[in-house]
């Protein structure tokens, strides 16, 4: 057999060229170049890529179906158990999860699994996907808390099997991280929102502006206070709260938090100033603190508002980032500046305005609890790095509104809510799932936790509602 | 998409909007506000809610041209139109309780918020001295609504056009001279409640301010909003917006609050070109 040892690669827009918009890099395969890498594919069964998949797609199946020419065949076996695949066909780590497993992998490039997902997500697209019919109406009321992936997911499940599904967004938009966090150039809002239209189209309904734990609480959903009465809530509030360093000079202008900044740009796109009307300032020189895939997003960004040197601070090396080696080259190819094994120590300003971050180098030491090598602060090392804006980008914690705020709903001492692994919580009639129980994390866990907790829903719907979860076993049985 | 019913010059500049909110109003407390974007293109801004009805299902807003979306409301939104988004309550409501004697002081358009916490503060028994205070006559508004839940009210203009000549923290400092008092609030330009913390440490007694930062969610996502109370930084949002005026740095406040004048100002100037 004639193996083609590379994969075919992504056209994408010039570095030099994109580093000045918001258009989105990749550009997509045609349907030659699909078919091309389709056919790589040695149709393994049974399939490791699979079980790399956290909602375990047929994946050697739709290869074979774009392989076949059968586009529609390919997306319906993808949309069996991935609701938004032109979500994740850009966003998802794959070379850590179906890529990393594949056979092709082990000796040459691995099958573009995730390219082949946005291929025919993007087919779809393209002929104007059918909306969802939903003929089945099955009793019971479904709240969803919160818009992002989990939330999305868990609504479209449930309402394909027949429930009233009402999904509240404490946003204008909804869509969650997805449409506040992860910037155009990676993942255009326009395909968020076109999901959220078949929803609403599919009878779902979605209350935006609407801040549960202010507004109402869960504890009113389930008793039908203030609000209409549901037999079940799922909370995938995510985890919105921005983490600082607690760094003399932090409170300083110009110093944002990640989540503000993206926020500021992609949701209320502050890139078009002033015809939107809300502003973000950028200077020449621009300091991303953190290494993960928030902190390129982060960086790339203030790249194409205008940044002269835009900045990364890392305290680990290169191998240690969290960010997907995509990213990371992208950042790259666009002149991203990489400050490695350095960690802020203050920031510096005048006038109350930050000028200066000053940095302390680091070695690694012995592997620390998450498996990855300590960095040490190498002593006397200070020296001062120019900067005009400082982002943030070290991570974000459970949003403590829901959790605070519901009776009997237990919560560790991350802030993340507990659930067993149905995504049932210690409060009977509520599941939560994605980042609000496993702290920050992928897209596609998201998804994955919010596709277990509606088929529990739906168990327990149709099973005359008795309560048990793993975590409590004194519960009354079903 | 929400109606407004109702709008009312209060003040020079400021107008008050009676807006369709039947949840709102069930949920809010006083000390709690509300973020609106006008439309597609416009800023989440964040404003207080100065009275809310349960019976009617209403919110009461008031705001005072100052920037772009401010400007815009008063010149553009009547009666019978719709604000695109408005999201709320948010914040964490004022601690009412009958305390004994207690001031509240309001300047500018903070005396749109002091408003509901005066009224509550009454109806828990409270003596209620209300100070409210502007630079001139004609930019004074609620005096006399804030005056029918107050056992007392002292009125203070910069250019003294009506009421004591004078700021709002002289008579504060006079009500302290007089009487023991239990607490007070002060919501206000950052300047004002700077100076009124500083009477109130002067003599000893609690005072809590509102703060009106830099905001862009309202639910603790963005952190622009953050202050330092007692050399920790705080949310105003999520963790306020009152905090105890004595360990707020309202000099890190002021300083944050200069961001965005630069765009501020081209965002308004841009608008007023374009009318």
């Amino acid at each position: 057999m004639d193996i083609k040892e590379d994969q075919i690669p992504m056209r994408e827009q010039d570095p030099g060229e994109r580093r000045k918009n918001f258009k989105e890099v990749p550009l997509g395969y045609s349907k030659e170049e699909a078919i091309e890498e389709a056919n790589r594919c040695l149709q393994c069964d049974p399939a490791p890529c699979i079980t790399g998949c956290p909602v375990e797609i047929n994946i050697p199946e739709f290869i074979r179906h774009i392989r076949e020419e059968d586009f529609q065949g390919a997306i319906d076996t993808i949309k069996e158990t991935n609701n938004l695949p032109a979500v994740t066909g850009r966003v998802c780590p794959q070379e850590e999860q179906c890529q990393e497993k594949c056979v092709m992998g082990r000796k040459w490039d691995p099958i573009a699994i995730g390219r082949l997902e946005r291929f025919a997500a993007e087919w779809e697209r393209d002929q104007g996907a059918e909306t969802p019919k939903v003929e089945k109406s099955t009793e019971g009321k479904v709240a969803i808390v919160g818009s992002g992936p989990s939330g999305l997911t868990a609504a479209s499940d449930l309402k394909k099997m027949g429930y009233e599904v009402t999904v509240f967004e404490q946003f204008h938009q909804p869509g969650g991280v997805l449409v506040y966090g992860i910037p155009e150039f990676r993942l255009p809002n326009d395909i968020v929102d076109g999901e959220v239209e078949t929803l609403e189209t599919m009878g779902v309904e979605v209350e935006r502006n609407t801040v549960v734990g202010r507004l109402f609480t869960v504890d009113d959903l389930l008793e039908g206070n203030k609000v209409d009465e549901y037999d079940a809530v799922f909370l995938g509030t995510g985890a919105g709260l921005p983490w600082f360093l607690g760094l003399p000079g932090e409170n300083l202008n110009g110093i944002y938090s990640a989540n503000e900044f993206l926020t500021r740009v992609n949701l209320m796109k502050a890139f078009k100033f002033p015809e939107y009307d809300t502003p973000v300032k950028v200077g020449k020189r621009v300091a991303t603190i953190g290494g993960g895939n928030v902190a390129m997003d982060s960086a790339r960004t203030a790249l194409r508002l205008g940044a002269e040197k835009s900045m990364i601070i890392y305290r680990r090396s290169e191998e240690q980032m969290p960010a997907r080696d995509e990213e990371i080259e992208h950042a790259k190819q666009e002149g991203i500046e990489f400050h490695l094994l350095r960690n802020p120590k203050r920031f510096i300003g005048d006038d109350g305005q930050v000028k200066k971050v000053e940095v302390v180098k680091m070695e690694l030491g012995e592997p620390d609890s998450s498996g990855r090598p300590r960095p040490i602060p190498i002593e006397g090392s200070e020296y001062e790095i120019p900067a005009d804006d400082v982002i943030m980008a070290i991570g974000t914690s459970p949003h403590p509104l829901v959790p605070r705020t519901t009776s009997g709903l237990e919560t560790n001492d991350r802030g993340t809510i507990n659930a067993d692994e149905n995504g049932r919580t210690t409060k009977r009639g509520v599941w939560a799932g994605g980042d609000i129980v496993t702290g920050a994390a992928t897209v596609i866990k998201a998804m994955g936790a919010g596709k277990t907790a509606a088929k529990d829903i739906d168990r327990w719907l149709a099973n005359g509602k008795g309560w048990r979860s793993d975590l409590d076993e004194d519960r009354e049985d079903e | 998409m929400k109606k407004i019913l109702k709008k009312t010059k209060v003040g020079t500049g400021v107008w008050e909007y009676e807006i369709e909110a039947p949840l709102i109003a069930e949920s809010n407390k006083p000390g709690q506000f509300i973020i609106l974007r006008l439309h597609e293109k416009g800023e989440r801004i964040p404003l207080t809610i100065a009275d809310a009805s349960v019976e009617k299902g209403t919110i009461t807003i008031a705001a005072q041209s100052a920037g772009k979306t401010t400007t815009e409301l008063n010149d553009k939104y009547g009666e019978e139109d719709y604000i695109h988004d408005l999201a709320g309550p948010l914040g964490n409501p004022s601690e009412i309780e009958n305390y004994g004697n207690v001031v509240t002081i309001g300047g500018g358009v903070g005396i749109a918020l002091i408003y509901p916490i005066a009224k509550a503060l009454k109806e828990a028994g409270n003596h209620v001295t209300s100070i409210v205070g502007a630079q001139s006559a004609e930019k004074l508004f609620y005096e006399d609504k804030i005056g029918g839940v107050s056992d007392e009210l002292i009125i203070t203009t910069d250019d003294g056009s009506v009421g004591r000549k004078g700021f709002t923290s002289d008579a504060f400092e006079d009500v302290l001279n007089e009487r023991t008092i239990h607490k007070s609030w002060a919501i206000g330009p950052v300047i004002m409640m700077k100076v009124c913390s500083e009477v109130a440490s002067k003599y000893d007694t609690e005072l809590i301010v509102s703060l009106n930062t830099i905001m862009v969610d309202g639910t603790g996502m963005c952190g622009g909003c953050r202050v330092e109370v007692g050399d920790k930084a705080k949310f105003a949002c999520i963790n306020g917006p009152e905090f105890k005026a004595d360990r707020v740095d309202f000099d890190v406040l002021l300083q944050r609050n200069q961001t965005y004048v630069e765009e501020e100002k081209c965002a308004l100037d841009r608008y007023l070109e374009e009318e």
